[in-house]
């Protein structure tokens, strides 16, 4: 028993046991003598919760060093404390996507930015801080649109981990991962699978997820999880203010487009004397109708429709990210199953449970999505079912199908010239479009990059 | 300076909208004090220099090792063999001009010796992976100088924090899910008088239609009341008749056919909260009842002497019941009557408000302090919360490390739930024990785990019997802390930094609602639980 060795012995003893970690994986030449003690004890030892897949070894620690390839989505709030704990984690190579620039709010919580850094890509910065603050990782930067990037770039990585601030661009990435997957005989080939880790955050609360595309529950199989922005209104908004918001909200949307006081440019919330413009007017506005409470800080809140948000909140968040990221690249422990809710507003209160695969989700189930209307409905009704359903939230969908072979664009918003063209279609029914009962429609919209697939179902 | 001023609102603008400026007022005017610059450390203090706290000083008499650097973002390879306060200083500094850092490079145990008193000037003092001797030394300084104490350790995958604060008053609880305080059940004169100048009957379309619903429930709740003998709806068929008592008064148009009149959709919809008796909350009233509130001296903190005051409004001009709040929810209606109707609420929580104020000042006259020794604002913010004061006080630590005194009914009652995290609480509490015997943790060094193993259960059973407690604590636990060898993960120690710093803001500015008193995580599981031991 080591406790009754000689001191002499018994310190040499643990000097060779010492130099032996040191020496075993994870010593390139920019690692020092201890620096992945704590990372080890997990990746070296036997344990009785590990996962049952999990090997004790060097050859873990060698993997996330030098081989695992990882990219963080965003660079902001999360993002930045994902970077931090990804490569204090050991992970080597990380990429990170963010089309963004700093801006003197980010200050008080994206840790990885200084002042003199405002108006610089996010994405860059923060590559250049961690390579530089922790030796030996390699953080690559990508200031671009998630859209920017194709199949091609997505499919190098074994983990993608997602610290947006949109659920757009997260359904995105949600329907990009899922394209990703290939099938042999209707069985998925797991080696197509990129598990995705996503983070959300607002104030106190925050949540985490572990998604394993064509396995586990995706963004949209929960989709009603998160409810569609409610706006004001309009009639309230331009006849019956009765809060500060309405009379913001009248500025923003009526009196700008009207009065256009800076010329033709857009409100750009970013602009303080675009702001104090609004402010101004809904100062006014406010007066008419004896309502209190309009201030600066409410006005650029309503216009940029900016979320509160603190460091602590993102730290827990990422953190809890991350532990997830370190679980799957080494399969040291069974990853989360698959959902984590935190919020410390009252206490610190965490509830994680096991959300469920939606079987007939319009992202993962790979079944066509079933659009039940009548003949004589017209084509603005099922664009108003894909807008406003809870389950499907599109934000202005591209309708196409075939029709006597021939690829046909029903309605497309988003080029102006084909909106105008096709514009009159949303009158017609859909019998006078020429559908037919079983009909396949393909839509398209920012939400997914891949069409979904819709069948028309004809109903009495 | 004006320029400064105007950058710290841009630079704080998302977090002021959570804790407005007069939290970052308290957070630009505390020092806290955090020992060991670990990761743990470092985490939590990243969380207060971004957020801007006025100061910190870390205490620590480490030198910077290798391991040391390899987990902790506040620390690089040249600083090995450096102070590890000093080290970390400079690069937790550098996060936020706007604060003071400052280290103290000796060990807690020292100036505990040398200094006790050097802890008194704190805001908050955390204390991160200290060794228990060290813990209950400290806490007991902490506690006689009613200074709060927040200790926090990374235990492997486990966090661990332990809340000591003897008295913690909360007046902006800022709940998730507050009820409305509209007193339809019991509505006061101004708004009655106010209901009455509405003629339903009589309206014209437009105007029917956009009558807030508060007043539609007011005024069929009139009728209701003279057909009922005074009785409002209690059960579900009362309530469901009543709803279609409203439904009714939807006007209809030439063929009968009902209109489309939102503000009696909303009436209907509200009815279930709308007709929730007026009461004041429970934990309100057991402030009432303790012993600060009924105590009035001249060392009696604001928060106590408000209290009192609303107590005795409770008792006279309040007519059993609280403050009026004057807030009212959106509803459908057109300006005017909006705007007249929110009136009427906030005027009426004026004047509750000024009648307290009444009564504060009394009793700061009664016990010789001038009345303005308590603000307005301060009083009418006091009384637009009265519903939720929160009053949070946590046991000492020598109260739960007491033989006597330790809870052993919430230790046995968890442990009978095998998925419950009270087992690493007491795998933690062993682990000291470990330590104090041993000089060491357990498995630090990989020959150490297997051996460990039989000696970290002697400490485990030794623990259980100091404390009598009759549970089983499986191997597998004893084994995993073993492995853990006191590893300090990076993620686990930033999932904790995160938690502590928010309690820590928490403490200072008085808003929103520590927790009470000892908070687990368990990374394996990604589940926390909070204890009160």
């Amino acid at each position: 028993m080591a406790d009754a060795e000689e001191p002499e012995k018994k310190r040499r003893r643990i000097e060779d046991l010492t130099e032996k970690m040191a020496v075993d994986g994870g010593h390139r030449d920019c690692d020092w003598d201890g620096r992945w003690n704590h990372v080890r004890k997990f990746l070296e030892r036997p344990g009785p919760f590990t996962h049952p897949d999990f090997e004790p070894g060097a050859e873990s620690l060698q993997f996330l060093l030098e081989t695992c390839k990882i990219l963080v989505i965003g660079a902001g709030g999360l993002g930045c404390e994902l970077l931090k704990n990804l490569a204090l984690s050991g992970f080597g190579v990380i990429h990170v996507v963010d089309m963004d620039v700093i801006d003197v709010s980010n200050l008080n919580r994206q840790f990885l930015f200084r002042p003199k850094d405002v108006g610089r890509p996010k994405a860059e910065v923060a590559a250049d801080f961690i390579n530089s603050r922790i030796p030996g990782c390699k953080v690559v930067p990508h200031f671009k649109k998630i859209q920017d990037l194709g199949e091609s770039f997505y499919k190098q990585f074994h983990i993608i981990v997602c610290g947006l601030d949109s659920i757009i661009a997260r359904r995105w990435m949600n329907g990009m991962l899922i394209s990703l997957l290939s099938y042999e005989d209707g069985v998925l080939d797991s080696s197509s699978i990129i598990p995705l880790i996503d983070g959300g955050v607002e104030g106190f609360k925050g949540n985490a997820r572990v998604i394993v595309p064509g396995m586990t529950a995706c963004i949209d199989c929960t989709l009603e999880l998160y409810p569609p922005q409610i706006n004001f209104p309009m009639c309230t908004i331009a006849s019956m203010p009765r809060l500060p918001e309405h009379c913001i909200e009248y500025a923003r949307i009526l009196q700008w487009p009207k009065e256009k006081p800076f010329g033709d440019t857009g409100l750009d919330g970013d602009n303080p004397q675009h702001i104090q413009w609004v402010f101004e007017r809904s100062q006014e506005r406010a007066a008419e109708f004896n309502i209190t409470g309009v201030t600066y800080r409410l006005t650029q809140g309503v216009v940029k429709r900016i979320i509160p948000a603190v460091a602590s909140t993102n730290a827990v968040i990422a953190a809890a990210c991350a532990t997830e990221a370190f679980k799957i690249a080494t399969s040291s422990y069974i990853p989360l199953n698959n959902y984590l809710v935190f919020n410390d507003v009252d206490g610190l209160y965490t509830y994680t449970f096991e959300a469920e695969r939606k079987e007939n989700c319009s992202a993962c189930s790979q079944v066509p999505q079933d659009l039940q209307f009548p003949p004589s409905a017209k084509l603005q009704e099922v664009l108003e079912y894909l807008t406003e359903s809870a389950s499907l939230q599109m934000k202005s969908p591209a309708i196409t199908t075939t029709l006597e072979g021939k690829n046909k664009t029903l309605y497309l918003q988003s080029v102006k010239s084909i909106e105008e063209r096709t514009r009159p279609n949303l009158c017609k029914t859909l019998k006078e479009l020429g559908l037919s009962d079983g009909q396949e429609l393909a839509v398209a919209d920012v939400t997914t990059p891949q069409t979904v697939l819709f069948k028309l179902n004809f109903t009495a | 300076m004006a320029a400064t001023k105007a950058s710290k609102e841009q630079r704080y603008d998302r977090q002021l909208r959570l804790w407005g400026d007069h939290g970052q007022e308290e957070l630009e005017n505390a020092h806290i004090c955090v020992i060991n610059a670990t990761a743990t450390g470092t985490e939590i203090l990243k969380n207060l220099v971004l957020p801007g706290i006025g100061a910190f000083t870390i205490v620590d008499g480490h030198t910077v090792t290798g391991e040391d650097v390899g987990n902790n973002f506040f620390l690089s390879s040249n600083s090995i063999g450096k102070n590890r306060a000093q080290a970390a200083t400079e690069l937790l500094q550098e996060l936020n001009s706007d604060v003071s850092g400052n280290f103290v490079e000796e060990s807690p145990d020292k100036l505990l010796d040398n200094d006790p008193e050097f802890f008194h000037r704190f805001s908050v003092v955390i204390g991160v992976q200290l060794p228990e001797s060290t813990c209950l030394r400290l806490g007991s300084v902490l506690w006689s100088a009613s200074v709060p104490f927040l200790v926090c350790k990374t235990y492997g995958l486990i966090g661990y924090m332990r809340l000591v604060v003897q008295e913690h008053t909360v007046i902006e609880s800022h709940p998730d899910n507050a009820l409305e305080d509209l007193r339809l059940d019991q509505p006061f004169a101004e708004f009655q008088n106010h209901v009455k100048s509405y003629d339903l009957d009589s309206m014209d379309k437009k105007d029917h239609s956009h009558t807030p619903w508060i007043i539609i429930i007011a005024k069929y709740l009139e009728k209701w009341f003279s057909e009922h003998n005074c009785q409002l709806p209690k059960n579900y068929k009362e309530k469901e008749a009543f709803r279609q008592f409203i439904r009714e008064g939807i006007l209809k148009n030439e063929n009968g056919v009902p209109e489309d009149e939102e503000n009696f959709e909303e009436a209907i919809k509200n009815v279930n909260t709308a007709l929730n008796l007026t009461k004041i909350p429970g934990a309100v009233e057991d402030l009432f009842n303790s012993e600060q509130c009924n105590n009035i001296t001249s060392q009696t903190p604001s928060f106590w002497v408000m209290l009192r005051a609303v107590k005795e409004f409770v008792h006279n001009e309040g007519n059993g019941s609280l403050p009026v709040r004057g807030n009212v929810p959106d509803m459908i209606a057109d300006s005017q009557k909006f705007i007249n109707l929110q009136n009427v609420y906030r005027e009426k929580a004026l004047q509750d408000a000024a009648a307290v104020s009444k009564h504060v000042e009394c009793l700061l006259q009664s016990v010789g302090k001038p009345p303005e020794s308590i603000a307005e604002k301060d009083i009418k913010l006091f009384c637009k919360n009265a519903s939720f004061l929160r009053v949070v006080r946590c046991r000492s630590l020598a109260e739960e490390y007491s033989v006597d005194s330790v809870n052993k009914d919430e230790i046995t009652s968890c442990m009978d739930n095998p998925d419950s995290e009270m087992v690493f609480y007491l795998m933690l509490r062993a682990v000291d024990r470990f330590y104090q015997q041993h000089s060491r943790y357990p498995g630090v060094y990989n020959y150490q785990v297997e051996e460990d193993i039989s000696k970290l259960k002697l400490s485990v059973n030794s623990l259980l019997q100091e404390y009598s407690l009759n549970v089983n604590i499986k191997d597998d636990y004893i084994h995993e802390f073993c492995r853990y060898g006191a590893a300090e993960p990076h993620t686990v120690s930033a999932f904790l930094g995160g938690s502590a710093a928010q309690e820590a803001i928490k403490i200072i500015s008085h808003q929103f609602v520590p927790f009470n008193n000892t908070f687990i995580y368990n990374a394996m599981s990604q589940t926390s639980a909070t204890l009160q031991l």
